[in-house]
């Protein structure tokens, strides 16, 4: 035998089992190999929690699940790890042993071994088909049901995997699989990154020959691939049977596999919705060797008090209180009643008159659409992805879709068409509905779903698009309008949406919110700036574009490229505030920024209109106050109010200029607290916030407080925040401590006032060692300076002792990366160390990475990298 | 926290305490310290030292006889002379370099020192590649670069290896010493701006930790009075202000009157000439030191800064000059 890293010598042996399969003759025994953890601790029965009973796929063996006997081992839980028989160590028995045999194998050797106590089954590829027919047949014992990359059904309308075609395919199955290795070497070169050589040569050891590869071979002919299959009813029988299992079950998915994909994920996830899901966003087929789900699943199996596992108590949230009104009530309420003929929501055009519908008409439109989605047969629990700009459409199809339970997914086109395919085959969506360019972009990458057409195509441009229908072909089933009368309303704690986040903060995660959640939103929003039926309001940030029906409240979007939010000029948004009479604008400070440099163009008309505007919102991104100081020039009878949220909780706290100001006097005048970092105001009603303080490595560890001048990581507790990451199961886990709070990512701190600042990510913290420093409050500080346009701190060099840097956007004269004059090094050194900070190196640059959403959040970690090579005499290359 | 000082330190009580390489920028300065203390100290070397308050002996490092008269009644050591070059004989560094720290371990071991402290270089554990807040790492004689290197680390090692609990003996590494006075490196930098021969290497934006002398001094004298703590260890120490190069050579500059390199050359271009200039000279058999070196332009464009937490905790002290402050304290030398 070869070394087997990871594996402890005492776990492995053997064990003859007697045969009751039916592909033997009675009598028969085989000698099977398998790992267990509790071998070596002089004991094989009795642990703690109960068993592991883990089972591999092809063409892999018990070595696959090494860190699980570890894990379990830590975690008091026996650890399990058979090698199937013909594959792995265990005997090759020279009969076909077809699915039916390999689950009645199984069970043959759990008789065997004498196991008892609770049995938690955990399956990776064919091997997750195994374990759940031994799941399926054995509940007595079963405490929980584990799985990775697996499948359990081939629909009969689909081809199985191309490289699975390619394995069984005549003349190359043989050869591929039996006489050669290659199989075997192509399934061990999916791991990524790549597997060490001698974790490879431990896979490769039991399969050297050709007569030991005879099992591998068998399993790929065992695959059925359609209905004629000897294998197909014990498959299908499995597949039916685990829909009434109710045991807890977590699924762990390398998504980057060519077999497993996500549609098989999706399939065990319609069977068992109540399972667990996380999605490791890098890992691929061998997820084991990938990503750490050991520890994920000892920790699920703790938090699920899986077995006789300790219990995890479930600290209730305020959001329970809150009495739910669905999101759409308002349209119906004001269609039905005087306010029926006025307009509900505007669309600007740069072509034409605006597009509008009155509340009746929207109402009427919502209906329609709904009732065209129920036609064509969804309804309750279906996903679809919306791929449509902000206007009347995309109104129409939110409120359409959460009227049927059916569960909105909003990317936005900022994540780049890779980070927007990531996120929409993530979300395995049902339906896809977009403008022509997001049908291409499935179309090209292979979305999942049934395409759905928000524009009308030529019949030749809807078959090359694969589109089904058009939006106003839903429109037009509104024949049926019984059809919405017997849809149920959706439930109040059912999903309703999904909302990715921009990615400006690492890949993007799906959001999701439940009916109660979203509906808690427009309440925050309502109470917090006392928006509601009667006003009238420009949608320029999208989030909040959604939320004006809801409100009751008229919308209009302002004719502008919503993926680039500088596009927004300040004569568009002027026409789209006259167009309503807006009294109320939403915008991003990207959008502000050019609506100010643009703000010359400005017709006297449009003047006056941005002249009415009573409350002017910029939300998104943090915003300069001698931005917002020239924004209040264009509309001085506006309150400007800076709310912060994100995508978790789009309303944390809210604040507006004149406290902007006070603050500012605050910190000055030496309020505790005050000061380092962007003052956001005070948590909005029913928000409850804190912070998690950082230790000296800079790690959010400390007990939850509010006291004035402790920084940490913000976290909010609110009846609108985020019900969970979706399929995100571990990153949920890890944003959610202690319950009920919801972990920001953004670190900062509480003054005597109650004011909430900011003072940046908490990936950026720099851990110097004389401290912890946050990035924020000194930017602020370098930018004051003459001849900074905007300023990063980052820390370069090892964690504990490193160097504080500041990096900076000089105003002028500078072409490449070069070291600060003398002069503003003096400078910026002298205003660091008023702040107790002493600088290493201050670097100018022509310009600093910043995200193309908002143009704003500067990209610290890239900075980060690319200082600690400018500094360490290597080739940094431009920023 | 109780403070650890070892008994007879505490109430000050005078000991005699021997400074090797007192003639020095830097061994003048701890001998200076100690006189301070109130200690009584002898100096050991070749010329005069020139320390007001301390007893000079004369001779050298190489010399049996007169090392052991210095160490006579010494309760401690403090161990600098070494030969400090760029380029030179291997033998000559070996003989001052090991054989002289073998002469002094013998001979303070035998009359009876306690404590001794030497006082080696970061370079003993520099392999060429960058270091980014490093940690002090073990002295690498094999891997070290050039023979000063080399020797100060086989002296370190020899110096750690005697180290027990009645002979205790700790290795300190000052990085990049300066200060007023300093012919090493401020003299040089001097010279070389005025002659307009001094370039900045890959744009000298490499981050380099210096060490004042002033804190260098303090630093050694707290690691003798903590040998508690310290014996048997070897610890970087540096000003813990890592500066881009071009920052601190303009500094220098800036302080000595001259104009501040304006030039640049490739680093890795600097690196390669440095050592094709290196070996000229040394075919030449020139007495001088080279213009550039592969160790200098190494020194010169790669990042080398450390982790310094480790020394102060165990040495119980922290620097009191900060680079500005040595800047301004340099241009007031050279004004006067």
């Amino acid at each position: 035998m070869v070394a087997l890293p990871g594996v402890d010598p005492s776990w492995s042996t053997y064990i003859d089992v007697p045969s009751t399969s039916g592909s033997d003759s009675p009598g028969t025994s085989h000698r099977w190999h398998y790992l267990d953890n509790r071998l070596g601790v002089g004991g094989d029965d009795d642990a703690a929690n109960g068993t592991l009973l883990c089972v591999h796929g092809n063409p892999t063996w018990s070595y696959l699940w090494r860190s699980y006997l570890a894990a379990g081992t830590a975690a008091g839980w026996r650890v399990i790890a058979v090698d199937q028989l013909d594959m792995g160590y265990s005997a090759r028995t020279g009969a076909f042993r077809r699915l039916a045999d390999r689950v009645t194998d199984l069970e043959d050797f759990v008789r065997a071994i004498g196991l008892r106590g609770s049995v938690v089954t955990v399956g990776h590829d064919w091997g997750g088909v195994v374990s759940l027919g031994y799941a399926n047949r054995n509940r007595e014992h079963l405490a929980g049901v584990i799985l990775t990359n697996t499948a359990i059904h081939q629909d009969p309308d689909r081809p199985i995997p191309a490289p699975l075609r390619l394995a069984l395919a005549p003349g190359v199955h043989g050869v591929g699989t039996r006489t050669t290795s290659t199989f075997l070497d192509v399934t061990l070169a999916l791991a990524r990154p790549s597997l060490d050589r001698d974790v490879r040569r431990a896979f490769r050891d039991p399969y050297r020959s050709a007569s030991d590869r005879q099992g591998i071979a068998n399993f790929v002919s065992d695959i059925p691939v359609d209905a004629s299959h000897p294998s197909y009813a014990a498959l299908t029988a499995t597949a039916t049977g685990i829909r009434s299992l109710r045991v807890p079950t977590l699924m762990m998915w390398g998504p980057h596999d060519p077999i497993f994909s996500d549609p098989y994920l999706e399939d065990l996830a319609r069977r068992m919705p109540h399972a667990d899901i996380h999605r490791f966003e890098h890992a691929g087929h061998l997820v084991q060797e990938d990503a750490d789900t050991a520890s994920t699943a000892m920790e699920w199996l703790a938090t699920r008090s899986v077995g006789d596992a300790a219990d995890a108590t479930d600290h209730g949230s305020l959001s329970e209180e809150v009495p739910y009104v669905p999101l759409g009530r308002r349209i119906d309420e004001l269609a039905a009643g005087p306010e029926g003929p006025v307009t509900a929501v505007a669309e600007m055009s740069s072509s034409g008159p605006p597009r509008t519908l009155t509340w009746r008409e929207l109402a009427d439109d919502v209906a329609a659409v709904a009732a065209g989605l129920r036609a064509l047969g969804h309804g309750p629990g279906t996903r679809v992805s919306l791929l449509v700009p902000p206007g009347v459409d995309l109104t129409v199809l939110i409120y359409a879709c959460l009227r049927i339970g059916a569960v909105i997914v909003v990317a936005d086109a900022g994540l780049g068409t890779r980070g927007l395919s990531r996120a929409v085959r993530g979300s395995a969506p049902d339906v896809v509905i977009g403008i022509e360019r997001a049908l291409v972009a499935a179309r090209a990458f292979g979305w999942p779903g049934r395409r759905i057409s928000a524009t009308p195509l030529s019949a030749a441009r809807r078959r090359v698009l694969r589109v089904d229908a058009s939006l106003n072909d839903l429109r037009a089933a509104t024949a049926l309008p019984d059809v919405l009368a017997d849809s149920p309303v959706p439930a109040a704690d059912a999903d309703a949406a999904i909302l990715f986040t921009s990615g400006s903060t690492g890949p993007a995660k799906g959001v999701v919110y439940t009916h109660r959640r979203l509906a808690a939103m427009r309440d925050a929003v309502e109470s917090t700036l006392g928006l509601g039926p009667g006003t009238a309001l420009v949608a320029g940030f999208a989030p909040f574009a959604l939320l004006g029906p809801a409100l009751g409240a008229t919308s209009v979007t302002p004719d502008m490229d919503v993926t680039a939010p500088r596009t927004l000029t300040a004569q568009a948004l002027a026409d789209a505030a006259d167009a309503i009479g807006a009294s109320v604008v939403f915008a991003s400070p990207a959008a502000l920024r050019n609506v100010r440099a643009s703000s010359g163009d400005l017709s006297a008309k449009g003047r006056e209109a941005l002249g009415r505007i009573s409350l002017l919102l910029s939300a998104g991104a943090p915003i300069p106050v001698p931005l917002l100081e020239a924004v209040q020039g264009l509309v001085p009878a506006a309150a400007l109010h800076t709310p912060y949220g994100m995508t978790e909780s789009l309303l944390v706290a809210d604040i507006d200029l004149d406290g902007i100001r006070a603050a500012a006097r605050g910190a000055a005048a030496g309020v505790d607290g005050a000061g380092n970092g962007v003052c956001v105001g005070h948590p909005v009603h029913r928000a409850r916030v804190a912070v998690s303080p950082l230790d000296s490595t800079g790690a959010a560890t400390g007990e939850v407080t509010a006291a004035p001048g402790v920084t940490g990581e913000i976290l909010v507790d609110a009846p609108h925040v985020k019900d969970r990451y979706f399929r995100l199961w571990k990153t949920q886990q890890d944003s959610a401590r202690p319950r009920p709070w919801h972990r920001t990512g953004d670190v900062g701190h509480f003054d005597a006032d109650g004011r909430l600042w900011v003072e940046g990510r908490l990936g950026h913290v720099i851990t110097a060692a004389s401290g912890i420093v946050t990035p924020v409050g000194l930017e602020q500080a370098l930018e004051l300076l003459d001849g900074v346009a905007l300023a990063a701190a980052v820390g370069v060099g090892p964690g504990g002792t490193q160097a504080v840097v500041a990096v900076v956007e000089a105003t002028a004269g500078v072409r490449r990366p070069q070291l600060a004059d003398a002069q503003l090094a003096a400078e910026a050194r002298s205003s660091a160390r008023e702040r107790g900070v002493e600088l290493a190196a201050v670097i100018a640059v022509p310009a600093l990475p910043v995200d193309i959403r908002h143009n704003a959040k500067i990209d610290r970690a890239r900075v980060a990298e690319w200082s600690s090579r400018f500094l360490s005499g290597t080739r940094a290359g431009s920023l | 926290m109780e403070q650890q000082i070892p008994l007879r330190y505490a109430g000050r009580i005078a000991v005699t305490v021997l400074v090797t390489g007192a003639s020095g920028m830097l061994g003048r300065a701890v001998a200076e310290q100690l006189v301070a203390d109130g200690d009584d100290v002898r100096c050991f070397q070749r010329r005069p030292s020139g320390v007001a308050g301390a007893h000079d002996i004369l001779g050298s490092i190489e010399d049996q006889s007169a090392v052991g008269t210095a160490v006579r009644g010494c309760s401690a050591v403090v161990h600098l002379a070494a030969k400090v070059s760029f380029t030179g004989a291997a033998s000559d560094f070996d003989r001052t370099n090991v054989e002289g720290t073998r002469l002094l371990l013998d001979a303070a071991q035998q009359a009876g020192v306690a404590d001794v402290v030497y006082i080696s270089s970061p370079s003993v554990a520099h392999t060429g590649t960058s270091l980014v807040g490093a940690p002090a790492g073990p002295a690498d004689p094999i891997r070290a670069r050039g023979d000063y290197a080399r020797t100060k680390a086989n002296a370190e090692l020899l110096a750690l290896s005697r180290s027990s609990s009645r002979f205790r003996v700790a290795a300190l590494r000052p990085h990049i010493v300066w200060g007023p006075g300093d012919t090493q490196l401020v003299e040089r930098v001097i010279d070389r701006a005025r002659h307009g021969r001094l370039p900045l290497l890959g744009g000298g934006t490499a981050l380099i930790d210096t060490t004042y002398v002033d804190n260098a001094a303090t630093a050694i004298v707290a690691c003798l009075r903590r040998i508690d703590a310290t014996q048997g260890q070897s610890l970087v120490v540096t000003n813990g202000e890592p500066r881009p190069i071009a920052e601190l050579l303009q500094g220098i500059c800036v302080a000595g009157g001259v104009e501040p390199p304006r030039w640049s050359v490739p680093g890795g271009l600097a690196r390669g000439a440095g050592a094709v200039i290196e070996r000229t000279w040394l075919r030449m058999g020139r007495a001088d030191e080279p213009p550039m070196t592969r160790f200098l332009a190494e020194q010169l464009s790669t990042a080398h800064w450390f982790d310094q937490r480790r020394t102060r905790a165990l040495l119980d002290w922290q620097p009191t000059v900060s680079i500005d402050e040595g800047f301004h304290r340099l241009a007031a030398h050279y004004r006067r």
